[in-house]
């Protein structure tokens, strides 16, 4: 399933709002939780799961092309941690064998 | 910091976009539902500008209680993943905090 798709999906499930605004509630969501991510606060949904900040540290890498070696920086990485219930449901489906 | 949450989530549609509240409220809880259920039928989710949701399933495994120390085989199952994008990994990269969450 693609955004789009998604957008499609949440929009034939109501009568409130068209296609447009969902397009654009869809898009605000996504902004909202990259930012707070950026910022480095946590995302918890209960029963999806977490989406947190991890550190890498710093290293020394290699150019694979020239085998020249590069500093790396330390930096944060986006990790998600699904929930009780997502990870239940889709455990279930590979039972009822999708 | 408190962690984001849907309702502050909602809030940013009321205060943005002017949903009313029950419709931000619902459209939070959908945007997460759908997702969950296209995950539950053994679905990817593809979200540009933010990662993907992947599924991968994993053979049985040997393991262990780590209090008795007793052997007991890890069953086969499905699981979920989240690759972040490439826009999302540079948007986190370059935070500067010094305490790892």
């Amino acid at each position: 399933m693609t955004k789009s798709e998604l957008v499609e999906i949440i929009a034939a499930k109501q009568t409130q709002l068209s296609v447009k605004d969902v397009e654009l509630a869809v898009k605000t969501l996504i902004e909202h939780m990259s930012q707070s991510l950026a910022e480095g606060q946590r995302i918890e949904i209960r029963g999806f799961g977490s989406f947190s900040l991890h550190y890498r540290a710093p290293r020394v890498g290699r150019n694979p092309k020239t085998g020249d070696s590069v500093d790396l920086p330390e930096k944060h990485v986006p990790h998600f941690k699904p929930g009780k219930e997502l990870r239940e449901k889709v455990n279930d489906s590979l039972k009822a064998g999708y | 910091m408190t962690a984001l949450t849907k309702a502050d989530m909602a809030e940013r549609l009321f205060e943005e976009l002017g949903l009313n509240k029950r419709e931000a409220k619902e459209l939070v809880e959908a945007f997460f539902d759908e997702i969950r259920d296209a995950l539950s039928h053994n679905e990817q989710v593809k979200l540009s500008g933010f990662g993907n949701f992947d599924l991968r399933d994993k053979r049985e495994r040997p393991g262990r209680n780590p209090k008795t120390g007793e052997e007991i085989p890890i069953s086969a199952r499905r699981v979920v993943t989240f690759r972040p994008g490439q826009k999302l990994k540079q948007k986190v990269e370059t935070y500067a905090g010094t305490q790892p969450q």
